[in-house]
């Protein structure tokens, strides 16, 4: 009657093996460490593991051990002292040009379990920010304004394009959402409404006519809106992760929620004016002429000598040495990539740049089209006009710092919309025009919530998360022990795999723990208890209504089941509803509400009968079931 | 051991009118408290930024005040947070004002005074965020209660759906009628910690519920007072023991949980024991008085099917 077949006890057996070592990495806690990790193309090898390795000796900061992996070289540190001691050492040795940093030097924190459980991808709960300390940044990208900046770059464009195409017309002008174009006669209105619709497949373009006035309303296509919405956030968002490289920050989490919000969480940053400082910043883009090259002799201003004497130190009055960013079509010639002399004199800068994006050309070839407005037209095709088959760079400066994006040959006079073409793979055409955007005015935004922990508080928040529980469950195992002796041990086993299970499915999603969440294991503890309680109730009651000891505890486990499954539905059905709708905080608590639920049907049905089936269950007879005084009716 | 030695079924169907009496006046009260003095929101509904400092000694607070409403803040409110070293500086949204800044703005004066004040935390909300948090808080509330009574009505029956809903809702306008009372802080985990208890006391009229069927189905002769007493009074024993052992969790929370986990222990504190009340002397009269049947739980398979058409 109270057997299970053998693969029940496998089962559970299994379970706890897995949860058991899942859960273990979060009993070995964590230690300082310094993370480096390169920008763009820095090495990470040995050698760079040898320099930190040095830089350290040199500077004699105890370092307790050293890795290197794929992406980065990690070292430890015994304390958070020699921690913020070595991040500036390492910092000043591996980045001797602070305003060109190579490598990112960021605190960090190094599971201490050993290596076999990292290899099964074991790790402790990741913790959020209110355990670990750090800033959380809710940024709104103001899709409105983005918008209203189109529009009145296009009323230029329109402009210029009617001239163009010598369309006479009496006024053009952004009025709300819309742009109005005023003609004279009908004629004229219908060539006008063509050219537009042809060079701006963005706008619809509807006749207005009223009281003998010829006019002529555009507005932005839907999709065209949700277009521009969409680029304006992923440029934001491409943005704020170049920024946060320079943060020095390990882990950062930066994602798009919703259609226009972007989440930036940075785990350890307490300089929160610094943050937004360094986050909020805009990159410029300038255009300048190319004075010599030595890659292609088709092009004008071919000379190797000058851009050599130029390498060796003799930089002609005017002009300054960059290495252009190497594509796959004009691969640099030097790793650093190739060397060209730059005009200091600027053409245009991104805020002329209405928009940049990755296409194809007529000959299907990766292209990148960029939109100047009215003024960046004229400037672009007066400069141009002269400089067919010279090349113009474009360069994104930040931090002070200017890179040369590109340096295309000029193929014929440009105008408001031109591309760039023939030296790129698709991504990198999509990474170059997100990089000019970069540099032209984004989008703005504006913080909508923030949320700042030091590292004391996270501290304290995980002890007094740890010591609630523990209080707690130790009183509860001291009163199920004295109340329902032999089925009590029963019950706190199947409480503790509980609790070892919930912290092992929470390591292995890797889900974030905050404090919430942590209150949220003990409730769900102290709630999970009720199972047992539950059974244990109904065997005392079959047992003073007579039943046998075995069938006592057969009916007992079976009548509770039904109870059991009824009242954690309800509580599920609570906890999914704050899961859904909740946010933030909410969520935490939820997300391991529900998983608890989860897993205490498990562990109080399951476990426990198992433990029950294990040592009375075997037996043929048994006396009385410890389960406590039930001699009194 | 054993607590509960009863022998015969305690009668508390006798009594349900006067318990109903005092959870309706209970109830009353709540709403008015609820009414006329509202709930103390947290910057997370209302929209603000708080600031939270800690100083190595106990601190005057009105110095502390005086020199942020210096600053330009007159609207803010300073108080201890746990201890008399720790500070909780509150200020609302203001229209046409850079609100992200006012955290530096505030740390940048409190440094004035005194340099070793250290930063502990910093919330800031802009009112859009907290306008929808107030509205999805709501609709999370009203989604936990109408999916519970389906479950209940697919379960059992409709009348155990809408009793336990209506038992346990009171539960809830209790515990936000006690955090208006003393202008306790409602936040983000206080919801959560009130959705819990929703949960969680449906679970106590569910054991309950479960009884009443069982027992309509073994106890043929009984009447429905009597099969609710029984089914109550053989279940009480279980109820206050869970309940007491989820207390006694809540309590180390309340204890060792500091500040932070204060009010969420708190209104499950108060979610708990008016759990226990609702679901015995709220829900099971309610059942009774909206005419629970045998035929309604105990009844041939063949006509249930008839039943779920009405």
């Amino acid at each position: 009657m109270n057997r299970y077949p053998i693969w029940v006890y496998l089962t559970v057996a299994t379970a706890l093996v897995i949860g058991f070592v899942y859960a273990l990495p979060n009993f070995f806690g964590e230690t300082p460490a310094v993370e480096i990790a390169a920008v763009r193309t820095a090495p990470v090898d040995q050698g760079l593991l040898k320099r930190a390795e040095d830089a350290l000796a040199k500077a004699s900061v105890p370092m307790t051990g050293a890795v290197l992996d794929a992406t980065s070289v990690r070292v430890r540190f015994a304390n958070e002292d020699i921690q913020g001691k070595a991040r500036d050492v390492l910092d000043h040795a591996l980045n001797p040009d602070a305003k060109s940093a190579q490598y990112t030097v960021a605190l960090n924190l190094m599971s201490n379990s050993p290596d076999w459980l990292t290899a099964l991808h074991a790790l402790p709960m990741y913790l959020g920010l209110d355990l670990r300390g750090g800033v959380h940044f809710l940024y709104r990208v103001d899709v409105d304004s983005a918008i209203k900046k189109r529009l009145d770059s296009l009323v230029g464009n329109i402009r210029s394009e009617l001239r163009d195409k010598s369309i006479r017309h009496y006024g053009i002008s952004r009025e709300g959402s819309t742009i109005v174009v005023h003609f004279r006669d009908a004629e004229t209105q219908g060539k006008a409404r063509d050219a537009i619709g042809q060079a701006f497949t963005e706008l619809a373009v509807d006749d207005q006519n009223t009281g003998g006035e010829f006019n002529l309303v555009a507005h932005i296509l839907p999709q065209a809106i949700s277009q521009l919405q969409e680029d304006a956030v992923k440029q934001n968002i491409s943005t704020f992760h170049n920024r946060v490289n320079e943060l020095g920050v390990s882990e950062p989490v930066i994602q798009q929620q919703g259609s226009d919000r972007i989440l930036v969480q940075l785990p350890g940053v307490q300089d929160t004016a610094r943050a937004k400082d360094i986050l909020g910043r805009t990159a410029t883009l300038e255009f300048r002429m190319v004075e010599a090259h030595e890659s292609d002799p088709q092009a004008r201003d071919y000379d190797p000598g000058k851009v050599q004497a130029a390498l060796k130190g003799d930089i002609p009055i005017g002009t300054e040495l960059f290495y252009v960013r190497p594509t796959s079509g004009r691969p640099g010639i030097t790793e650093q990539g190739e060397p060209i002399l730059v005009s200091k004199q600027v053409i245009l800068t991104g805020d002329r740049l209405t928009n940049a994006s990755a296409g194809f050309d007529q000959n299907q070839r990766p292209s990148v089209n960029i939109d100047l407005d009215s003024q960046g037209g004229r400037l672009m095709r007066d400069t141009t006009r002269e400089a067919v088959k010279r090349r113009m760079a474009v360069l994104l400066i930040e931090k002070g710092v200017p890179e040369v994006l590109t340096a295309p040959v000029i193929q014929s006079e440009l105008g408001n919309r031109f591309q760039i073409t023939g030296l790129f793979s698709p991504k990198e055409s999509a990474d170059l025009a997100l990089l000019l955007r970069a540099g032209s005015l984004a989008a703005p935004m504006e913080i909508i919530e923030e949320r700042t922990v030091g590292p004391s508080l996270g501290r304290e928040n995980i002890e007094k998360g740890f010591n609630s529980t523990k209080w707690g469950f130790v009183a509860i195992s001291v009163f199920m022990m004295i109340y329902y002796l032999v089925f009590g041990v029963f019950s706190v086993v199947a409480l503790s795999s509980n609790l070892l299970l919930l912290v092992a499915i929470l390591s292995i999603m890797q889900a974030t723990l905050t404090l919430p969440g942590i209150a949220a294991i003990a409730l769900t503890l102290g709630m999970a208890i009720d199972a047992n309680v539950l059974i244990n109730e109904r065997i005392r009651e079959e047992l003073r209504g007579g039943t046998s000891p075995q069938a006592a505890i057969a009916t007992g486990y079976q009548r509770a089941f039904g109870t059991i499954l009824d009242s954690n539905i309800t509580t599920l059905i609570a906890g999914i509803c704050l899961l859904t709708i909740g946010s933030g905080p909410v969520r935490g608590f939820a997300v391991v509400h529900c998983l608890g639920i989860l897993t205490s049907i498990f562990s109080a049905v399951v476990i426990s009968r198992s433990l029950v089936n294990l040592t009375l269950g075997r037996r043929r007879r048994i006396e009385r079931v410890p389960i406590g005084n039930t001699a009194w009716k | 051991m054993e607590f509960f030695k009863i022998r015969r079924d305690i009668p508390f169907m006798r009594y349900a009118l006067g318990f109903n009496v005092v959870s309706l006046i209970t109830f009353l009260a709540a709403v008015v408290l609820l009414a006329t003095k509202g709930l103390h929101f947290s910057i997370e509904f209302t929209g603000g930024t708080l600031v939270e400092v800690h100083y190595a000694q106990a601190v005057d607070i009105d110095k502390i005040r005086t020199s942020i409403v210096q600053s330009g803040y007159s609207d803010a409110t300073v108080q201890n947070f746990g201890s008399s070293s720790d500070v909780l500086i509150r200020l609302p949204v203001k229209t046409g004002q850079s609100t992200s800044d006012i955290s530096s703005q505030v740390m940048a004066t409190l440094h004035r005074d005194d340099a070793a004040a250290e930063l502990r935390r910093v919330e800031f909300v802009g009112p859009q965020v907290g306008s929808e948090l107030a509205w999805s808080g709501s609709a999370a509330l009203a989604a936990t209660a109408i999916l519970i009574v389906f479950y209940l009505w697919f379960r059992f029956e409709w009348k155990f759906g809408v009793a336990a809903v209506i038992a346990n809702l009171h539960d809830v306008v209790i515990i936000l009628g006690f955090f208006a009372l003393f202008q306790w802080e409602f936040s983000l985990p206080v919801l959560a910690a009130v959705l819990a208890v929703l949960g969680y006391s449906v679970n106590e009229s569910v054991v309950i519920a479960d009884r009443i069927r069982e027992n309509f189905r073994k106890m043929r002769r009984a009447s429905v007072t009597e099969v609710i007493d029984n089914a109550i009074t053989r279940t009480i024993s279980r109820t206050i023991i869970t309940h007491g052992c989820t207390q006694a969790m809540v309590t180390s929370m309340l204890f060792f949980g500091g500040p932070a986990l204060h009010y969420f222990a708190l209104a499950l504190t108060i979610g708990i024991c008016f759990g226990i009340y609702s679901s015995v002397l709220v829900m099971a009269p309610l059942v009774r008085w909206m005419g629970v049947r045998r035929e309604d739980l105990a009844k041939p398979p063949a006509k249930k099917k008839d039943e779920a058409v009405v």
